[in-house]
């Protein structure tokens, strides 16, 4: 029996790292400091494994051995003109640097999931920057704490505990010490636990936004209600956050994803950086995926680009909304692709699923999916922070190791390793080896 | 691999060569004597100058603040584009360009080191992920250290061995190579959005003031005999008048230096010297520091000069960049780390008729005109704040030839030229100056014996430049001048040569450098108590996750010390 500590939770933007997990036998047989969510994922992260490798063949697939199948993905990749490369937010930062690396080499288009998801906050960011910080600063200094279109008590269940209302920070001992606000269209786990809740109607929040901005400014605002709440209350609420010490806004798909989009996030950005000039305010995205903001990070550094890259020039090409993985297969543009760490078959429209299925189509994954049963090329993977280690960012920007605790099943290697299988047979054959 | 480079003019100012024929013979990565090699590769550099490889001290390249600046400016990486070549990964962008491309960027400049001067210790893992992707270069990053939670506190007490054994723990967690210090205290203020004024303010909460801490910190330098100073960008960076509060930050530590030896380097001085009371009578404090410059041995500086350039400012200085936004009007991403810095991002343009900004320019220049040691400078732009690394070559020029300088003052702003004194001054460095700011200098300074100079037993970074300093004149034919030190002829790296006429030819790899320090057993002890017991309590992490591996680093190349009383 060994029990490791520190070990860091790959089940959401939170990445918590404290978590010990006991292995007897080569199995986990215990998790201790994990959420509910964690530990459901912990104990069945076995169930529904892919056994194997498979080729389709006959419109059947057949398990293979490992080699030949990364020859089959690379065949594929070599020979398609422009490739899809999907996914990414799941695996480590070490596995998506391959990624572009292939993208590169095949001249495909290489996206991550914030094209459908923090896709807006991206754009809004890139017009006006953003005033974040990490969450030890709220943990230590905020005493307001807003959830704007998030409800970390479903989605992000240690959010709270850990950096905000229940984390005890230097300057801030217990609950008192700290006011939570909730902004959402309904009332959610987290609203019945906030100090003020204030319902928005749905598709609205811009108006919302805006009334707080007037009343920032002592500004007379016409109407009794805007977006369905009483004025009286956003001007509470904008006394409340002047007049805070340290405000900080965190904000999900709720308002990314509702009506106006980016332009709910420019809002949202302007706001902030209005009340830095009262007091100290930041705002920090709630992530989804444990690793989509160090998919953003990597794309970054390598490319200059958070998402959507297109290399089919040779060079990054930059266009959400052209070059998203959605909209290339929307269009019918693709002629092959690679999905790792990902189920779009889950989300994405259906055109774009025809088009994924009705080309060549290799699946990168620890886990059976909808996807992967269509594909033609399925090549399991090992789970990163489970096992094998690899590098996450959390959703405040910081890095982590994530560990690996047990061994992966006989044969699976990991997602860095099959993709570096992979980008040498694609070169091999670019040779005319 | 062994090399022979032929009839190059060569200056060294290391070993005291100033422009002689003299062949520079290479074996397995390090300059040897001549007799040494068997069956040398020739390299006849005939009309062509050459020099240690240039040595870059303070450039942001890596990490999480550059990162969020590539984020925050899509239209920047628009600037410069190249497909894939063979062996060669794009090439994108201009102020702040991807890792590979920096890599290949200072290779065709003939640069072979450079230093990646401030990095939140919390987040130096992602530093060091960017580093290990910048290819050709040996490096190194300096994390940030005046407003950790951990230094403020020992310091406050007086505990400077327990503050030099924390620190020697973090250099060797994060793999940094020295200490860093940005408007010292003024991030921990900026955590409630207040910032600090002159170097007497005391920091909210933990009264100490930023005068303690250089003091504390430059005692802690020595103690554990880092190979650099510590590096300071000093307090009201930025501000009209703020030459004051450098010459203060400077006489500061006077009492603590050892007079022959440089134990405080400024960082980007240009942006610390300004006088005036505001915007509109802005001026020069350049004379009044290099004065003092001139007559003190305990400091040394990097330049900082501005380009009038549309490009990307980041600082750990988060109060400074939001006044840059207020002024500008420009996007702003600002980024705080618990219990240890912050940092900001605004896209800024020099204009050339700006009145600001043309003053800015001339300070720098100034500055560098007006320090008599070459020893004591170093050239930078501190990338991309003043300009990007690329555009070197035209500062180059402005050092070498008062011609290229009256070319440029022709065109800025009036009352600027009028205010100024640079079209007075008529120095022009020789190629022997321009390499000790470019190599030798910074290379001292650093600390890396192996770097800056083309001795026997030297690192083999070489660079060639097509330059015959017999026929050309430096000052005239400025415009060639700059050509040719911006695409090197060849560059050389651990002896194997990896660009050519300004392109690189391959996607090698450099080390990246990091300090071990011993500190005596008893501190060490009782410093990991301090970490059990407070670490949690200010991070949001686990004290287990926050070191760093040396397995993590591409290629480790770590400095072993034994500190004092060791
Ligand atoms: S909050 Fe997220 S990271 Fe933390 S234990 Fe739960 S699923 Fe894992
Ligand atoms: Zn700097």
């Amino acid at each position: 029996m060994e029990t490791f500590t520190g070990v860091t939770c790959p089940f959401c933007g939170c990445l918590c790292d404290d978590l010990e997990v006991t292995v007897e036998g080569g199995k986990i047989t215990k998790v201790r400091n994990g959420c509910a969510y964690s530990l459901t994922k912990y104990l069945n992260y076995n169930r529904d494994r892919v056994a194997a490798p498979m080729i389709k063949e006959k419109d059947k697939q057949v398990a293979v051995e490992l080699p030949a199948a990364i020859e089959r993905a690379a065949r594929i990749l070599a020979e398609a003109n422009y490739p899809v490369l999907y996914g990414w937010s799941s695996t480590s930062g070490e596995a998506i640097n391959l990624g572009i690396e292939l993208a590169e080499e095949v001249g495909g288009a290489i996206d991550n999931t914030t094209s459908v998801c923090h896709g807006p906050t991206t754009e809004a960011l890139q017009e006006l920057g953003l005033p974040g910080c990490t969450l030890g600063q709220v943990k230590n200094r905020a005493d307001l704490i807003i959830y704007w279109g998030s409800n970390p008590l479903q989605s992000h269940l240690r959010h709270i505990s850990r950096y905000t209302i229940g984390a005890e920070g230097r300057w801030r001992k217990s609950r008192d010490d700290r006011t939570l606000v909730v902004v959402d269209v309904r009332k959610t786990y987290t609203a019945r636990v906030a100090d003020y809740f204030i319902q928005v109607e749905p598709n609205r929040d811009y108006e919302l936004i805006t009334a707080l901005r007037m009343a920032l400014r002592h500004e007379e605002i016409e109407q009794d209600r805007v977006a369905g709440v009483p004025v009286e209350d956003i001007e509470e609420l904008a006394d409340l956050m002047m007049g805070c010490e340290f405000g900080a806004l965190f904000y999900g798909l709720g308002l990314t994803m509702s009506y106006g989009k980016n332009r709910n996030i420019d809002a949202a950005i302007s706001l902030v950086r209005d009340l830095n000039r009262w007091t100290k305010f930041v705002m920090i995205p709630m992530r989804g995926h444990y690793n989509v903001n160090g998919a953003n990070i990597v794309f970054l550094w390598l490319t200059g680009y958070p998402f959507a890259v297109d290399f089919s020039h040779g060079y990054p090409i930059y266009a959400p909304g052209a070059t998203s993985a959605v909209d290339i297969l929307s269009r019918g543009e693709s002629d092959a692709s690679l999905i790792i760490s990902s189920d779009p078959a889950a989300n994405f429209p259906r055109r774009a699923m025809e088009n994924l299925f009705s080309n060549p189509l290799i699946v990168i994954d620890p886990h059976r999916t909808v996807t992967s049963m269509k594909a033609d090329v399925v090549i399991p993977s090992a789970l990163v922070g489970i096992e094998c280690e690899g590098t996450a960012y959390r959703m405040d920007g910081v890095p982590i190791k994530l560990k690996g605790v047990v061994k992966p099943p006989k044969g699976v290697l990991s997602d860095e390793e099959v993709l570096r299988g992979i980008l040498t047979e694609v070169r091999r054959l670019k040779r005319g080896g | 691999m062994e090399l022979l480079i032929t009839n190059a003019i060569v200056y060294d100012p290391i070993n005291g060569i100033d422009g002689e024929k003299i062949d520079i013979a290479v074996k397995n990565g390090k300059i040897v004597e001549t007799p040494e090699l068997r069956d040398a590769k020739v390299l006849d550099a005939s009309g062509l100058v050459a020099m240690p490889g240039g040595v870059d001290i303070h450039a942001h390249i890596a990490g999480p603040k550059v990162n969020k600046g590539r984020l925050l400016r899509p239209e920047d990486h628009l600037r410069v584009v190249r497909g894939r070549r063979e062996g060669l990964r794009p090439i994108v962008g201009y102020t702040i360009p991807t890792t590979f491309t920096t890599g290949y960027w200072y290779a065709s400049m003939g640069y072979t080191t450079v230093m990646e001067p401030a990095t939140p210790p919390l987040e130096t893992r992602h530093t060091h992920e960017e580093l290990n992707d910048i290819p050709i270069i040996d490096k190194a990053c300096f994390p940030v250290v005046d407003s950790n939670w951990f230094v403020l506190e020992y310091l406050k007490e007086g505990d400077i061995d327990g503050c030099a054994a924390y620190l020697s723990w973090l250099l060797r967690s994060v793999k940094g190579y020295a200490l860093k210090l940005v408007s010292p205290g003024s991030e921990e203020a900026w955590g409630w959005g207040e910032g600090l004024r002159g170097i007497d303010d005391p920091v909210p909460y933990f009264e100490i003031t930023p005068r303690e801490i250089i003091r504390g910190l430059h005692r802690v330098n020595k103690l554990l005999r880092l190979p650099s100073p510590i590096h300071i960008h000093c307090n009201d960076l930025g501000s009209p008048g703020n030459y004051k509060v450098t010459l203060d930050t400077m006489r500061c530590v006077e009492d603590l230096a050892e007079m022959d030896r440089p134990s405080l380097h400024i960082v980007h001085i240009q942006f610390n010297a300004y006088g005036g009371s505001g915007w509109g009578d802005l001026s020069s404090g350049a004379p009044e520091l290099a004065k003092y410059v001139n007559s003190h041995s305990h400091v040394t500086a990097d330049l900082g000069q501005v380009l009038f350039e549309d490009t990307t400012t980041m600082t750990a200085d988060g109060p400074w960049q939001y006044v840059l936004h207020r002024l500008s009007g420009n996007k702003w991403v600002n980024h705080d780390v618990e219990a240890e810095t912050g940092g900001g991002i605004v896209p800024y343009e020099y204009r050339r008729k700006s009145y600001v900004n043309a003053i800015q320019w001339t300070i720098g220049l100034e500055f560098a005109l007006l320090v008599k040691d070459p020893w004591k400078l170093c050239l930078t732009t501190d990338h991309p704040n003043g300009g990007p690394f690329i555009e070197y070559p035209r500062i180059m020029t402005w050092l070498l030839s008062s011609k290229a300088r009256e070319a440029t003052l022709a065109r800025i702003n009036k009352r600027a030229r009028r205010k100024s004194l640079l079209g007075s001054i008529d120095r022009e460095y020789t190629l022997y100056e321009l390499a000790i700011v470019t190599r030798a200098a910074p290379a001292r300074i650093l600390g890396l014996e192996g770097k800056g100079h083309l001795g026997i037993g030297a690192d083999a970074d070489i660079s060639l430049y097509r330059l015959d300093p017999y026929t050309t004149d430096l000052s005239k034919d400025y415009k060639r001048v700059r050509e040719a030190l911006r695409w090197a002829a060849y560059t050389i790296k651990g002896g194997e040569i990896v660009a050519i006429d300004g392109e690189a030819l391959n996607t090698s790899f450099g080390k990246t450098y990091w300090v071990d320090v011993k500190v005596p057993e008893r501190d060490e002890e009782r410093i990991k108590r301090d970490l059990n017991e407070r670490f949690e309590r200010y991070y949001s992490v686990k004290l287990e996750n926050y070191p760093i591996e040396e397995g993590d680093l591409r290629f480790s190349s770590p400095l072993r010390i034994r500190g004092e009383g060791v």
